[in-house]
């Protein structure tokens, strides 16, 4: 036990006294937190949009301040003839038209129906829809509201609530991501990086020819990382409620041990990256290619697993990034109990126990 | 109880097709200092690899105060002190930390065993707070030394502990070895330094991965042959040139400040030697017959293998 303690101390020497290593450890996970939170967003807001109103009625004129005062929308420019609709559109900066047809008002009074037309710059897919909903959803609201004040008329009104995510903030889908990416990396990276680093610079080889066991040397490695890659993902979590107001709805204690049982998965990748390779360089590629991107691509962090080709959506379920930020994400966002989530608890502990196991097995006790 | 520490058996290594060690045989006796003399290349990082349990022979065995290093090597390692060719401890680590690491992964103290190290300690203490990876070459040796003493190993394996260190400090090192070896430590070390050599009790002359000769280092040099002409004058490369041509010579290799030589039966007479050079027109011609050191002996015995060969 004595002899542990010893490592661990060195190892934090090691890693207090780099400035490198210090500064992957806390600067890069404030300031990628920070970037995707901020940069990534899939908000709408401030959209500009040009309105041709071939009608210019009380309904219109109602329906355009609606439009207008949501906050998702700025009226660039009203348009007088279906002919600028065009150009407008080439100049790129209105991303929207709302054409309402002559005659508005009296069509809705006298036949209960009236068209709008929606043109949407669809040269970014995303953007589009996204507007096209918005104005949808404003103007079936208007909708409601006029019915409500007329003498009943059946019609089947769905009403839309996004559960857990009211606002359909980008965010609370990013910071389950981020402490997935960001705890792989440390984790790994660090790890990997620092077993190598002993092979590299020949002091493995007096590891070695002392009386430490592999596992002392192993866990002497990961233990601090472990304490650090801890705190890490607190500190995210903290950032996340604190400035970008991403819930914690669940059970704090839950949310920490599974926290913790990811940093072991990655940890203990890092530790089989560190038996295959003899360099850090090698090591740092394997982390990076072989971790970050799959973390990033295949964890449904940023594009959903369902709709990737079968073949893709196999491979995913082989990412351990994958099954965490399901588990963060019902935990923080819906507030699930472990009995929502033990499937997953039970798949990423089998996978860190067999890194563990491969990696124990791979240790070499002896140089070649 | 044996009286040997080191027991090695036909011992052999290959790395692909390369021969690191071939069938090599020997024995070191407990509180011996063995040297493992050779060029870079010989083998020794191999076979002191092999002895501390970080490499597996491909053939024979060895054994370790009676330890198997394949199947007894956690033993081994609790007992033996390692000290590879290249600096290995930790260079972001201070002096003191870099021994106090080393105590305690070998379960003990530096105040346990600080009658061990306190003649090398005393040295570089001062510098206690420094880190490791701003000491000079020879301070750096010190502390590998401490630290692979630390735990009073009943054996030292010293690889190439001299390399790139000044004269004086490698004086110095030899000068602990010996005290260490007064305290019943079993030491091996390698040199490619054939002057280190005759500080040790027995030597193993190591090429190509075989063993030419093992002895005290005075029998190695007194088992040459033939006497050694030592020969200098003003002009050290034209000498050589002319001495090749000189009537029976055998061998003639640059040693040093002299050119080595040895030769047949004819043109034994100095005499005869000096008027051949001045003849040639060398100046300030000194002619010397010497008994010969271990590096002649060494040449010697590399060139008799390559006949053999």
């Amino acid at each position: 036990m004595k002899k542990f303690i010893g490592f661990i101390i060195k190892e934090f020497h090691h890693i207090f006294r780099d400035n490198r290593t210090l500064v992957i450890l806390f600067g890069m996970p404030v300031v990628q937190l920070l970037l995707f939170g901020y940069v990534i967003t899939n908000e709408i807001k401030d959209a500009r949009i040009a309105i041709l109103d071939h009608s210019k009625d009380i309904v219109t004129r109602e329906i355009t301040v609606k439009l207008l005062s949501s906050g998702y929308f700025i009226l660039d420019r009203n348009l007088s003839d279906d002919s600028e609709i065009h150009s407008i559109f080439q100049q790129g900066k209105v991303k929207e038209v709302i054409v309402f047809e002559p005659g508005f008002a009296d069509k809705l009074e006298k036949t209960g129906r009236a068209g709008v037309q929606i043109l949407a710059d669809a040269s970014e897919p995303n953007t589009a829809k996204m507007l096209v909903n918005y104005t949808n959803g404003i103007l079936m609201g208007y909708v409601q509201s006029l019915n409500r004040l007329q003498t009943q008329q059946v019609q089947i009104q769905a009403e839309v609530k996004m559960q857990y995510n009211p606002g359909l903030k980008g965010v609370f889908m990013f910071v389950p991501g981020i402490i997935a990416m960001l705890l792989t990396l440390i984790s790994a990276l660090m790890t990997s990086i620092s077993l190598t680093r002993e092979k590299e610079l020949g002091t493995m080889e007096v590891l070695l020819a002392s009386p430490l066991r592999p596992i002392q040397i192993i866990l002497g490695k990961v233990t601090p990382y472990l304490l650090l890659s801890f705190i890490n993902a607190m500190m995210i979590i903290l950032i996340g409620h604190f400035v970008f107001g991403v819930p914690v709805h669940g059970s704090l204690i839950l949310l920490m041990s599974v926290t913790m049982l990811f940093i072991l998965t990655a940890l203990s990748l890092g530790i089989l990256i560190s038996t295959i390779t003899d360099s850090q360089q090698v090591a740092m590629m394997l982390s990076m290619v072989g971790l970050m991107l799959p973390t990033i691509l295949l964890s449904g962090f940023i594009y959903p697993i369902e709709n990737m080709p079968l073949w893709l959506q196999v491979i995913c379920q082989a990412m351990p990034p994958k099954w965490f930020i399901i588990m963060i994400k019902d935990i923080m966002l819906k507030g699930s109990g472990i009995e929502y989530i033990w499937k997953e608890i039970l798949v990423l502990s089998l996978m860190t126990l067999f890194f563990i196991a491969l990696s124990i097995k791979k240790f070499k006790i002896r140089l070649a | 109880m044996q009286d040997q520490a080191v027991i090695i058996r036909q011992v052999s290594k290959s790395y692909g097709n390369t021969r690191a060690l071939r069938d090599i045989s020997f024995q070191v006796g407990k509180g011996e200092l063995f040297g493992l003399i050779g060029p870079d290349g010989a083998g020794k990082t191999s076979l002191f690899r092999i002895l501390t349990t970080l490499l597996l022979p491909d053939q024979g065995s060895v054994t370790i105060e009676g330890y198997d290093v394949v199947k007894q090597y956690r033993k081994i390692r609790n007992l033996a002190g390692y000290m590879p060719g290249r600096f290995s401890l930790y260079q972001d680590l201070s002096v003191e930390e870099n021994l106090k690491f080393f105590a305690t992964i070998f379960g003990t103290t530096i105040k346990e065993n600080y009658h061990l190290i306190r003649d090398i300690y005393v040295q570089i203490e001062p510098f206690k707070d420094r880190l490791a990876g701003k000491l000079s070459g020879g301070m750096k040796q010190k502390l590998a030394l401490c630290c692979c003493l630390v735990h009073k190993p009943a054996i030292l394996v010293l690889d190439e502990p001299t390399t790139g260190v000044d004269a004086i400090s490698r004086k110095e090192f030899w000068e602990m070895l010996g005290r260490l070896k007064a305290e019943g430590i079993t030491i091996l070390v390698s040199t490619p330094y054939m002057d280190e050599a005759s500080l040790c009790d027995r030597i193993a002359l190591i090429e190509k991965g075989s063993i030419m000769a093992i002895d005290r280092p005075e029998n190695i040099s007194g088992s040459f042959s033939k006497p050694i002409w030592a020969v200098r004058s003003r002009e050290m490369y034209p000498l050589l040139i002319d001495l090749r041509q000189y009537p029976g010579v055998e061998k003639v290799y640059l040693f040093g400040q002299y050119i080595h030589l040895t030769l047949g039966n004819e043109g034994q007479e100095p005499g005869r030697m000096k008027k051949f050079l001045e003849d040639k027109g060398h100046e300030e011609v000194e002619i010397k017959v010497i008994t010969p050191g271990i590096e002649d002996s060494f040449i010697e015995l590399m060139s008799q293998q390559k006949r053999h060969e």
